[in-house]
């Protein structure tokens, strides 16, 4: 029941502050948009607590609301967007379309998965799973390429964005 | 788990429809950078269920994969709106349609 209650209250957080990240009277200003997305991260956070992700709930935040979402923040005041670079919001004909094609692919993977449901009962887990050291063992022996790849890619990450971002070249 | 697995998937469904409209149909450059973020969270939400009820944890491995790639996408990506602004003095992709500057 507590389990119930608290899946709904995320789902219910991430789910609506991320129509309110989208949702054009809500997000004209993309400060707006920020602050619901970071309400939207922080309710997935609490998601992965409720699958026994711990390590992963604490760097979602980290990350994500700590780092990521800052980032936008810090650019959006650099921007100093004003009303006349927003532009004004236009309903048309291929937007409908779109929403209208992304909302049914949801729909259809939802059907495809509500006909042949993927898996029946979750495993049980030992007190452990999803701590450091469980999430570390495989990241450290099966995973270490990929993890080293990960490092050269956010040095590349960095130097692109430095050298992007400058003013002259 | 009380909570069934269609609960879950539901969620991250949800999550990955809502950002692919705001791809679709926001010109803002910030916006639509979040709405990729909010499809990165949901495949990441995806993988952490699954990796729940396979009670294996390398699921949550690639999700860290994940978050890191996203947070470098983050970085390139709000350079790219930098650059782009200095340029056009916008941030809708609607002034990005020329191939020379």
């Amino acid at each position: 029941m507590v389990e119930w209650t608290l899946f709904v209250l995320f789902a219910a957080l991430s789910v609506g502050a991320a129509i309110l990240v989208i949702l054009p009277p809500m997000a004209r200003n993309p400060l707006h948009a920020a602050v619901a997305l970071m309400a939207s991260l922080t309710g997935v956070a609490g998601l992965y607590l409720l699958l026994a992700a711990h390590l992963l709930a604490v760097l979602q935040v980290l990350v994500y609301v700590g780092a990521v979402v800052t980032l936008f923040l810090f650019v959006i005041m650099l921007l100093n967007l004003g009303p006349a670079e927003l532009g004004h919001p236009k309903v048309t004909f291929a937007k409908v379309l779109a929403s209208v094609a992304a909302l049914a692919f949801g729909g259809l993977v939802a059907l495809r998965l509500w006909n042949d449901p993927p898996l029946g009962q979750a495993a049980t887990v030992d007190e452990g799973f999803g701590w450091v050291s469980a999430v570390a063992r495989p990241l450290f022996t099966d995973y270490l390429v990929p993890f080293e790849l990960l490092s050269i890619f956010l040095l590349v990450a960095i130097v692109g964005a430095v050298v992007l971002a400058k003013k002259e070249y | 788990m009380i909570v069934p697995i269609e609960a879950w998937l539901a969620v991250v469904l949800a999550l990955f429809a809502i950002g692919l409209v705001g791809v679709a149909t926001r010109r803002n450059l910030l916006i639509q950078l979040m709405s990729i973020e909010l499809m990165l969270n949901a495949a990441n939400l995806a993988l952490v269920t699954f990796s729940r009820w396979h009670g294996d944890a390398e699921g949550q491995v690639v999700a860290f994969l994940v978050m890191a790639v996203a947070a470098g996408e983050a970085a390139v990506g709000l350079a790219l709106v930098i650059a782009f602004f200095r340029h056009r003095r916008s941030v809708l992709v609607d002034e990005a349609a020329q191939m020379k500057h």
